[in-house]
């Protein structure tokens, strides 16, 4: 009866559709236990974040309903705003020097040597093993006095940096680390980009006798493009949202010289708990991330059609 | 003759220094990590630093074993990773299974926006949540919100690996008279344990790693293995070697995982599933 009464929808598609006989509504029972958790602990939480963000909510005393004032507070909280801009530094940074280096390593990773799988499997355990664990040694690494990296860069002849307990080279001490830790991730993307790439056009530019530099200009970059693009959008959404590593490292710290959005985010909802004030934060945290990824996406289509446009 | 093999071994020598200079920051930093951990303090604490120890400190080790309290977080650990991962498998494979059948790619958009969102803004609703259910204090919050890192994983590798499963034996079941469940029990489910695999590994390394959502719910007793590290670094800050040790015991399944299962793991990443939260 119930193979009848499923078999009569997919049966009148048929002549529309004739591949998708299999697709009656009964997959259903099959997503319905995780669509209540993801309800539960996903979409419940953003849908009660926009509506404390609305609210006076602090940890102890009664609500209030505030409308948007908490939205009008962040344009002019400083701490906030400075907040925001740390967060872009330590981004584009983070985003740059990890395409850079990862596309390299990539193309180093696509040639073939021996222990090429076991080598993979150690260049990506930074980004595997666990964030407070390396932080603590990083943040061991970086002491000015015992620190092994002012050693070697005594050993070259550079003076003793301050690293992360200078307000003007803790940024850059910081996107070291996350450089180093995800640097393997855009090299595991593109190198998937390369082994896709055809052979066809090597072969006509070995005969054409072009050089290394200019094989890898003109055809190997135009080629994984499109991953290396995939590759700085993931980037991109993962240096926003940087936490364990900032936090074990430097809390914010020195002062608030590396707070990001997300460190200034955490002190006001669990340190302060204006739960409130956080929610505001952990909306315009997400549009921001939404629209730079948005950003992205457009700034990748107008290339696509500049190169359209030029004959490419 | 000889110039192309002179080429030749020149190109491999260049090679094989490029291999060099590319994996070393990775395998250096993570030599320093156990020198540090099997050093005495006087070496420690030695200008210039002292990177083979004469003297091997296994005494870390012991001392940060011996603690009874790291016990307990590791116990803590694996409760909450396990229970975590087992239940998103139990509810994400099936999911993974049904949004590739019904073709249902909208869905996945969901698990975009799990992606793009930070785990702090999880933690503030879930958070009073769990205070007005008067769970604070026991590990369950901890496996609840870790379901937020681990079931987007599984349902994104399920739904990519169960795409590329071929459907005729499942449609030749179907008209053998198979019911859907009896389909996915016994023809989808054993064809797909090298995905289940790639996320079960996944799932349970980006678990494992989690910080942020034990810093805010694990109270004193409930502290996973990072929270406790962490707590670590801000009470005895002086003793390198007993930390590093800990660092390293937390994360040295995860780095043994990674060697071990390096193939399931570059597939999840490129796959696109990359830490939750």
């Amino acid at each position: 009866m119930s193979a009848l009464t499923q078999s009569t929808p997919a049966a009148a598609r048929t002549d529309a559709a004739p591949e998708k006989e299999l697709r009656p509504p009964s997959y259903w029972p099959f997503v319905v236990p995780a669509l209540v958790v993801v309800l539960t602990i996903i979409i419940f939480p953003w849908v009660f974040t926009i509506w404390m963000s609305l609210n006076e909510w602090k940890v102890g005393s009664p609500t209030t309903f505030v409308g948007f004032s908490n939205y009008l507070r962040l344009t002019t909280d400083p701490r906030f705003l400075e907040a925001v801009g740390h967060t872009m530094v330590y981004t584009v940074l983070s985003v740059v020097l990890p395409l850079i280096l990862g596309t390299l390593a990539a193309v180093v990773f696509h040639q073939k040597f021996a222990g090429r799988g076991f080598l993979r499997g150690v260049f990506i355990m930074p980004m595997m093993a666990t964030p407070v664990a390396i932080a603590l040694v990083w943040t061991m690494m970086f002491h000015p006095q015992l620190g092994v990296l002012n050693y070697l860069l005594s050993l070259v002849g550079i003076p003793a940096q301050l690293w992360v307990f200078h307000p003007a080279t803790v940024i850059p001490s910081l996107v070291l680390v996350e450089t180093w830790q995800w640097t393997p991730l855009v090299m595991l993307i593109v190198l998937g980009g390369l082994a896709a790439i055809p052979t066809e056009p090597y072969e006509s530019a070995q005969i054409d006798g072009a050089s290394f530099w200019q094989v890898f200009r003109f055809i190997t970059l135009p080629l994984i493009m499109p991953f290396l693009f995939i590759a700085g959008m993931i980037r991109m959404i993962d240096a926003v949202k940087s936490f364990d590593i900032i936090f074990a490292i430097t809390q914010g710290g020195p002062g608030s010289a590396s707070e990001t959005i997300n460190i200034y985010l955490y002190s006001v909802a669990f340190t302060y708990y204006d739960l409130g004030y956080g929610s505001a934060i952990a909306v315009v945290f997400f549009l921001l991330i939404v629209a730079l990824a948005a950003v992205m996406l457009y700034a990748r289509q107008r290339m696509l059609w500049t190169e359209i446009a030029s004959g490419a | 003759m000889t110039s192309i093999n002179v080429r030749q071994i020149v190109g491999q020598i260049g090679l094989w220094l490029s291999v060099f200079v590319i994996v070393s920051p990775a395998i250096l930093f993570f030599l320093w990590m156990a020198s540090l951990s099997l050093k005495f303090e006087v070496d420690n604490a030695a200008y210039p630093p002292v990177f083979i120890p004469e003297r091997i400190a296994w005494k870390n080790y012991g001392d940060v074993l011996a603690s009874n309290r790291f016990l307990t977080y590791f116990v803590n650990s694996l409760i909450v990773t396990g229970s975590a991962t087992f239940l998103a498998l139990v509810v994400g494979v099936p999911a993974g299974y049904g949004i590739a059948r019904m073709a249902a790619h909208k869905s996945a958009v969901v698990i975009l926006i799990a992606r793009i969102t930070p785990g702090l803004s999880y933690l503030i609703p879930l958070f009073l949540l769990f205070q007005w259910l008067g769970l604070l204090g026991t590990l369950v919050p901890q496996i609840i919100i870790h379901l937020v890192v681990t079931v987007p994983i599984v349902i994104w590798i399920m739904i990519g690996y169960f795409e590329t499963t071929p459907m005729e034996l499942e449609e030749a079941a179907l008209i053998d008279g198979a019911g859907r469940w009896q389909v996915f029990r016994h023809v989808a489910l054993p064809i797909a344990r090298p995905g289940i695999a790639v996320a079960f590994i996944l799932a349970v390394i980006f678990s494992w790693n989690n910080f942020v959502f034990g810093i805010v719910l694990a109270g004193r007793e409930t502290r996973t293995l990072p929270v406790a590290v962490y707590n670590m670094i801000s009470f005895d800050q002086l003793s390198w070697g007993p930390l590093a040790a800990a660092a390293l015991i937390v994360t040295f399944p995860v780095l043994l995982l990674t060697v071990l299962a390096q193939r399931q793991i570059v597939a999840g990443l490129t796959a696109g599933a990359v830490k939750g939260g």
